[in-house]
């Protein structure tokens, strides 16, 4: 359901995505990894065209994109596009003039224009889906960080994407807090949500991932189940990587 | 005894002076300082937008708007409108000319405040409302400008304060606001000191009430904000 082939991101004169092919199944969770630098947050922002690639195609859905230099691609093609996503950050990015609920319910009422009253309860559920019923009028600024990362997860859902892409949903939360967060994603895994997962969490990958993607330096250096990644890469490279994570 | 009766006078002229200069105040002071910081701000939010647009003309006509405004004085400006524009055909009358040289004023002064308080808010931001589908126009609407809001609501009750005071110098384009009031009553009672002081005296009474009603909308908009 997810195609992308011969990617590339230049900033400047350093190209940051050296061509990146990688195919996606529809209800598959793919975990992201590899160092600091090597492109995972740049490849997962031009998934949803925050950032703009430079060459290559995505297909995604009903859409299929193909970038080539100075060549944009239409303001509304790319509203269009990124609505088949959903987003999760890594600072959770909350609208902190909003409460809970509202931040959830803010996309289906002005974005998708959907009556307020079903998007209340829409947006209720999810707040139930991720334990945060009681939290329905917090502001994020009284809310854990936890708490507000599984907001963010409730309002990327909220769109019904086809896909969620999550960057470091846990790395800036504190470690006792991390396991809540992860809690909800699994649960989502398991309902065959297409999960596309940036993580340092390598258990969570293990646990969850249908397929880790190992990247440094701008290419994919292997794919594979995570037993064959962790457990059986021949690449010198990855476990180099998996080594240092480990001491 | 001779002390005791320029007492008497000069309490007489203030209890005489003090309603006309209020009503001046209220007749012209106030609907002048309101209407101009209006349309001052709806012209200072329209040339932050051209600013922060990254569409190169539309820019650079606001940079210059700003540039020209901001290096002039405002009284220079006034006369321009008010003595200058007649020689080439353009007669406005003294409140209107205020009116619109006071608003040319605050929208460029006020466009920098807003920009600001634009550019302080995260690109998280923008980028957790693109994320949810939203357009450009969405994201600054229901996004980034109530979160900019608050944020210029301080320095912008500055700019009000300010704009109080400076309509004071309406008074040298003939309207009869408050300052022209007690100009016209010093003429006739050669009491300057006495005049000036109580006309200073009303520009504080409606600063200090702009003030806390300042005061009163932070708390409100800071709601939020607050752990
Ligand atoms: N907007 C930008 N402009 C210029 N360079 C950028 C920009 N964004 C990222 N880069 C560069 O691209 C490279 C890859 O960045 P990216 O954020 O994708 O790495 P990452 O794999 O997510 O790293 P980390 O694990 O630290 O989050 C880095 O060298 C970074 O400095
Ligand atoms: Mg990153």
């Amino acid at each position: 359901m997810i195609e992308i082939k011969n990617l590339h991101k230049q900033f400047g004169q350093t190209e940051v995505l050296k061509g990146i092919d990688l195919k996606i199944e529809e209800g598959n969770t793919v975990c992201i990894i590899g160092p600091s630098g090597s492109g995972k947050t740049t490849l997962l922002r031009c998934l949803n065209l925050l950032e703009t690639p430079t060459k290559g195609t995505i297909k995604l859905g009903k859409f299929s994109l193909d970038f080539q230099d100075k060549k944009p691609v239409s303001k509304d093609k790319v509203i269009k596009f990124r609505q088949q996503t959903g987003m999760v950050f890594q600072g959770y990015n909350l609208f902190p003039h909003m409460t809970a609920l509202e931040n959830i319910m803010e996309g289906l009422v002005y974005v998708r224009k959907q009556d307020k009253e079903l998007s209340r309860t829409k947006a209720l559920q999810l707040l139930k889906k991720v334990g945060l019923s009681e939290r329905a009028n917090h502001y994020p600024s009284q809310l854990s960080g936890g708490q507000q990362q599984r907001v963010g997860i409730a309002r990327a859902m909220a769109m019904e994407p086809e896909v969620l892409l999550f960057d470091e949903p846990t790395s800036a939360l504190d470690p006792e807090l991390v396991g809540e967060v992860l809690k909800v994603m699994k649960e989502l895994a398991k309902e065959g949500m297409t999960m596309v997962v940036v993580t340092h969490e390598m258990n969570f990958a293990r646990e969850a991932a249908d397929k880790v993607v190992f990247i440094d330096k701008g290419v994919i250096v292997e794919e594979g189940t995570p037993q064959q990644i962790f457990e059986h890469t021949g690449h010198e490279r990855t476990l180099q990587f998996l080594n240092k994570l480990c001491s | 005894m001779f002390a005791n009766e320029r007492m008497d006078r000069i309490i007489d002229i203030v209890v005489n002076s003090f309603l006309p200069m209020l009503k001046a105040g209220i007749a012209f002071t106030v609907p002048l300082t309101l209407t101009s910081f209006f349309l001052g701000l709806i012209l200072a939010l329209l040339t932050a937008l051209a600013r922060i647009s990254g569409i190169k003309p539309l820019d650079a006509v606001a940079r210059f708007y700003v540039w020209v405004i901001r290096g002039t004085p405002l009284l220079v400006q006034l006369f321009i409108i008010f003595y200058g524009l007649p020689s080439v055909g353009i007669t406005i009358g003294p409140l209107p000319s205020a009116i619109i040289g006071f608003t040319i004023s605050v929208g460029a002064y006020n466009s920098e405040i807003i920009r600001a308080a634009i550019l302080s808010i995260p690109k998280g931001q923008w980028e957790a409302g693109y994320s949810i589908g939203m357009s450009y126009r969405q994201a600054l609407k229901r996004i980034i400008l109530p979160q900019a809001t608050r944020v210029s609501v301080p320095p912008l009750a500055n700019s009000f304060i300010g704009l109080v005071k400076d309509t004071s110098l309406a008074a040298t384009i003939t309207v009869t606001e408050m300052f022209r009031v007690a100009q016209q009553i010093t003429a006739t009672t050669y009491e300057p000191l006495v005049l000036y002081c109580l006309a200073g005296f009303i520009y504080l009474i409606f600063s200090t009430v702009l003030s806390n009603a300042q005061g009163q909308m932070e708390k409100r908009l800071d709601r939020y904000v607050a752990g």
